[in-house]
């Protein structure tokens, strides 16, 4: 019996070398998933991209067009990066959704008129509510949401023009 | 050329490092007088000469920005103040580890020239292991992370050093831990060698026990360091984020609390030898894993600031070996050990048994947690562990063990009995109860919270009890020492309830000459204007604080660095004697507002006092203990010396 207390820190040790020796064998996936894919849209009750814009709420997802929900803002430099990209999506027919976070109506409207407006509808989450309940770890993000509302694909950080081609077949998935 | 006598010295050093290992493995094999055994000492001094070198010719060239270094040019830049130039010499991987061996070998060279209570053959393995253990390292450094690396052509701009880490906390934290991480490789060394000798008694406990009293101390003072730099220089406000790089620190800290109450047992009754030799390795595994997880980035980190897979491997293969290879010992030797003295469940080393196995659920509690998003993602799912299961779940432990703490002190070790402290014990109940119910009916603080205040307000009272009944000034200097390091843990456990009770935070979006409440204060923002540093450029608002008799400015920055590029928060805060006003400046918010994050913190200063006061009370220890061991040593001669004249009187 003692003999077998005496050799439990080893084989304790053991156990910890060979997890560690396999996680550092795996290839090391960067990215945090939101956990949500799959699931539908969390609700969401959020005002327009101006005072007296329509508020946007979860609902309006389910009508059955899938869309590309974009999750950025006006402050992001990654998103001006992105815009041109965005621009040639809506251009071959995606509608996107935009989620500004913490962000002004002016700033948006200076924004969209200088990097173009590929938007069918904003809404304003100004205090990242939406964001968080989407899994989303930092702007800007990208979500394919088909046309029951349910989240299909998420792309992390912004969209460079060789993942165009990647997003819009993941929306033709979404039909 | 001062890089090349660096790397001469480096490549000496090693060459008698492995000299030190195989004289000291001569010796442990039993012929302790041989010639080649004899080289043991000389062989660990001389090491340490040369890597004191090395590492000198380091900072030389840091100081003078010496560009076809390619690990200053990666590194450092001529703009940045002396300082800090200096510092970077040990802020990144290459340089951190030389520090690493460095201290290492003057810990050896220090065993070679002062242990002399241990017999000479248990000297000698000590010595071995020691050596066995920075010839890894040596080869690490040389074989994959050479210092003193060239770079042909040399650069003409040092890449700079991550300016988070310009910062004077942070120029001194990492030394500190080092001394504490590789002053427990000491023990380690030592408790092989007890394996190897078999030899497990008090005299083993009095040797290892300035070692790790040491080490304590300064892992202390760095995990006190390294929080309060998270607190003001990550501008998060939080002063401890359960990150696996903070338990890396943690960890060996909590086995090394554990390890030197253990060590007081075995010195004072020579009991608990087995635990207390599985500690020593266990201590030592602790910075060795820490180190392993924080290099390797195996575990993503907010601030793992120097991470490689290939380093992680070959952290993990000197891991493999080292403790591995001592848990083998420990499995195959400890079963022959004489079994230590008996004592009953109420007595002085009963307490503190139960402190040791507390200490050690909450080291195995924050090791599982940092471990556990490695298990999970192995079986497939990813998750984080964050505060809401650390501190429950710590708590479960922490609680009963500082109830324990408050009268364990008063007991008498082999046996006791309750009715001969009855009355301390009667105090100690009516102060918690009192407290408590101070504590619920003024504040309405949270669970955790409210039992933390008055634990602490316990505590604090509690740990001058040994006092009651003892001629202040006959009181021993170790003793004193630990009635100050426990009155730290009261004092620091009350600025952490505190903080999470009576915090107040502020998040909002101002224009200049807006007013903001926060606490008792109010909050006026005036000018942002920018302003310029030595390596960075800065938005820096003016927000002028009023209230309780204060009346002044603080200065937040949003900083931009420019060699490397970043952006940091640094916060500015107001220090009052009863808690910290803490100041961020965030983005522009349009229209001419700003983003400002205020929060008062009532008494959270006393989280970090209480660091030094535990790291204070541990140096008083250190040198009652010193003391009283070279008062023992003189008493020894002075016998054996009286002995030795009687005997020639006889002789004559």
């Amino acid at each position: 019996m003692k003999r077998l207390w005496l050799i439990l820190p080893l084989a304790l040790f053991g156990l910890f070398i060979g997890l560690a020796a396999y996680q550092m064998t795996q290839p090391k996936d960067e990215f945090v998933r939101s956990t949500m894919i799959g699931k539908p849209l969390p609700a969401f009750d959020l005002p327009g991209e101006t005072e007296d814009a329509p508020r946007l709420t979860s609902q309006m997802f389910a009508d059955g067009t899938p869309r590309l929900l974009n999750v950025w803002a006006t402050w992001c430099l990654p998103c001006i990066a992105e815009a041109p990209q965005l621009d040639a999506l809506a251009k071959r027919g995606v509608p996107i959704v935009g989620v500004a976070i913490r962000d002004e109506p002016e700033a948006i409207a200076q924004f969209l008129d200088r990097y173009g407006n590929p938007y069918s509808a904003i809404a304003r989450d100004d205090i990242a509510e939406l964001q968080l309940a989407l899994g989303s770890s930092g702007v800007p993000e990208t979500f394919v949401i088909d046309g029951k509302g349910v989240i299909r694909y998420q792309h992390i950080g912004d969209i460079r023009a060789d993942n165009i081609d990647e997003i819009y077949a993941e929306w033709e998935k979404a039909r | 050329m001062i890089a090349e006598i660096g790397l001469a010295a480096l490549w000496l050093a090693a060459g008698l490092c492995l000299l030190q290992f195989i004289a000291g493995a001569i010796g442990a094999r039993g012929d302790e007088q041989g010639p080649v055994s004899a080289l043991v000492r000389p062989a660990a001094i001389v090491q340490a000469l040369l890597l004191v070198v090395s590492f000198v010719c380091l900072l030389w060239v840091f100081a003078v920005t010496d560009l076809s270094v390619a690990l200053v040019a990666a590194n450092s830049h001529a703009d940045k103040p002396l300082v800090y130039r200096i510092s970077g010499a040990w802020g990144n991987h290459e340089g951190s580890m030389l520090l690493w061996v460095t201290i290492l070998g003057l810990c050896s060279a220090l065993i070679a020239s002062l242990e002399r209570r241990m017999d000479a053959r248990f000297v000698k393995t000590a010595l071995a292991a020691q050596g066995f253990v920075a010839l890894g390292f040596f080869a690490f450094l040389l074989l994959s992370s050479n210092p003193f690396a060239r770079l042909n052509p040399p650069a003409e701009f040092g890449a700079g050093l991550n300016p988070l880490l310009q910062d004077i906390g942070l120029a001194l934290h990492p030394p500190t831990l080092y001394v504490g991480y590789v002053g427990l490789s000491v023990a380690f060394s030592f408790v092989v060698a007890g394996l190897v000798t078999r030899q497990a008694g008090p005299e083993l406990a009095r040797a290892m026990r300035p070692w790790v009293l040491a080490a304590w101390i300064s892992l202390t003072l760095g995990i006190a360091a390294g929080s309060y730099w998270a607190y003001y220089e990550l501008g998060w406000g939080g002063w401890w984020f359960w990150d696996p790089v903070e338990n890396a620190s943690l960890m060996p800290w909590l086995a090394a609390t554990a390890l030197l109450h253990s060590i007081g047992v075995l010195a004072a009754r020579d009991a608990l030898r087995t635990w207390t030799i599985m500690l020593g390795v266990v201590a030592f595994s602790m910075s060795m894993v820490g180190t392993f997880l924080v290099r390797s980035g195996i575990l993503t980190s907010v601030h793992a600031f120097a991470v490689d897979p290939e380093r992680g491997a070959f952290i993990l293969g000197l891991l493999t070996i080292y403790i591995g290879g001592a848990f083998a010992l420990f499995a195959l030797r400890a079963g022959a050990l004489a079994e230590g003295k008996r004592f009953v469940a109420l007595s002085r080393e009963g307490a503190l048994v139960f402190n040791n196995v507390m200490l050690s659920a909450i080291l195995a509690v924050v090791l599982l947690g940092t471990l556990y998003p490695l298990l999970s993602e192995a079986l497939g799912t990813r998750v984080s562990i964050g505060p809401p299961y650390y501190n429950p779940v710590t708590a479960v432990f922490a609680v009963p063990m500082l109830l324990v703490l408050a009268v364990g002190p008063l007991l008498r070790w082999r046996r006791d009995r309750i009715s001969r402290i009855a009355a301390p014990l009667v105090l100690v109940g009516v102060v918690l109860a009192a407290s408590v119910i101070a504590v619920v009916a003024f504040s309405g603080a949270g669970v955790l919270p409210t039992i933390g205040l008055a634990l602490a307000v316990t505590l604090a009272v509690a740990s001058w009890l040994p006092l009651m009944g003892r001629n202040p000034r006959r009181v021993p200097l170790a003793l004193w020492g630990s009635m100050l390091a426990h009155f730290g843990v009261a004092v620091s456990l009350a600025g952490m309830a505190s903080e999470s009770a009576f915090s107040t935070e502020r998040l909002v979006a101002v224009r200049s000459g807006d007013t903001v409440e926060v606490g008792p204060f109010t909050a006026t923002l005036g000018a942002v204007e920018p302003v310029a540093g030595p390596n960075w450029t800065a938005l820096e608002a003016r927000i002028a604080i009023a209230g309780e008799g204060v009346d002044t400015v603080l200065r937040p920055q949003s900083r931009t660095f420019t060699d490397p590029p970043q952006n940091t928060s640094e916060a500015a805060l107001l220090t009052r004697w009863n808690g910290q006003l803490y100041a961020i400046l965030g983005d522009a918010a349009g229209e001419g507002r700003w983003q400002l994050r205020l929060w008062w913190k009532p008494f959270v200063t006393l989280i970090w006092y209480g660091g030094v006061l535990i790291a204070l009370g541990g140096l008083l220890a250190l040198l009652g203990h010193l003391r009283s061991g070279v008062r023992r040593a003189r008493i020894g001669e002075a016998i054996a010396q009286r002995r030795a004249d009687r005997e020639s009187e006889a002789a004559a």
